[in-house]
């Protein structure tokens, strides 16, 4: 029994289901939303150097590593604009956010 | 064999970790299951011989954005309690989604036929005698360098961006001002006055 490209895809797809899924289901808290968009990354990632592992080329490896700083800058950004919004409202649920609204 | 096991331990419990971060009550149980998803993803890498991507998963998001995410539910004064509130109303819809979205990849990947897959184009196959580190460094700091130089910018960016969003002048505490300080000159601070005798100073 050996594992093949397709497991990886296919526990990189269910992961990524379960993101979009959690994006879903947390309406009421922004950082489950955060985390659950890391987990959609964290799927983009797998697939990635599964490709690259498979395919036996390096470039995949590499772009899983621009992903993940991107990850990492979008956390930190993402948990700023929370902080900064919860000092104002006093709420992160994301059915408040609409104060834009025209 | 022990590739396989290994195989499906580590996904079962990605899988299994990844469902508790988007069901647990709690957002620090939270942070805990997404913690142990990414130790296994990270396990899930090394078997196919990624290394060095695996040690970087768990330095960069256990480390730090994991930390980052516990520092702010831990700072946050949020009611916990009527977080869920919202959940069995978009249960079935999300749900609903999240099934199709699944079965779509799936049959894709099922259908998924490529063409002749050229071997001979790999910009950079992978090489058995040297190290995946090594090979990583290798083309990182040639052929990408600029894209490298590129996501350095990407961080500085979201550090500035982090801070100055998050910075704010505190009003009525009492803290030294350096520059205030050296820019004191006597003439401004002192004072000479000839005082009558009999009145007092005017202060």
């Amino acid at each position: 029994m050996t594992i093949g490209l397709v497991h990886y895809l296919v526990v990189a797809a269910i992961l990524f289901t379960m993101g979009v899924l959690g994006i879903f289901l947390n309406r009421k808290n922004l950082i489950v939303i955060l985390m659950a968009i890391e987990l959609i990354l964290l799927a983009v990632n797998l697939n990635l150097v599964a490709f690259s592992a498979y395919l036996h080329d390096l470039v995949g490896q590499v772009f899983a590593m621009f992903v993940l700083t991107v990850a990492a800058g979008e956390a930190a950004i993402g948990l700023a604009i929370l902080v900064i919004y919860f000092r104002g409202r006093g709420t992160i649920a994301v059915d408040d956010v609409n104060r834009m609204k025209g | 064999m022990i590739q396989a096991i290994a195989f499906y331990l580590f996904a079962i419990i990605v899988i299994l970790s990844g469902a508790m971060t988007i069901a647990s009550r709690n957002p620090v149980h939270s942070v805990m299951w997404l913690i142990l998803a990414f130790f296994n993803a990270a396990g899930l890498m090394i078997l196919v011989g990624a290394e060095f991507i695996a040690m970087l998963l768990v330095i960069v998001y256990v480390g730090a954005v994991a930390v980052l995410f516990l520092f702010v539910v831990m700072m946050l004064d949020i009611d916990f309690t009527e977080m869920r509130a919202g959940v069995a109303r978009y249960f079935g819809i999300g749900l609903a989604l999240a099934v199709a979205l699944a079965a779509e990849v799936m049959i894709a990947v099922g259908a998924w036929s490529t063409g002749p897959i050229q071997l001979a184009r790999r910009i950079a196959p992978i090489d058995p005698g040297v190290p995946n580190i090594q090979a990583i460094g290798n083309l990182l700091y040639t052929r990408y360098l600029f894209v490298f130089e590129g996501a350095g910018l990407v961080l500085l960016v979201a550090m500035i961006g982090a801070i100055v969003l998050t910075h704010r002048q505190r009003g009525g505490v009492k803290a030294q001002n350096v520059s205030r300080q050296n820019a004191r000159r006597p003439q401004d601070a002192t004072r000479n006055t000839r005082p009558v005798v009999g009145q007092g100073v005017e202060l």
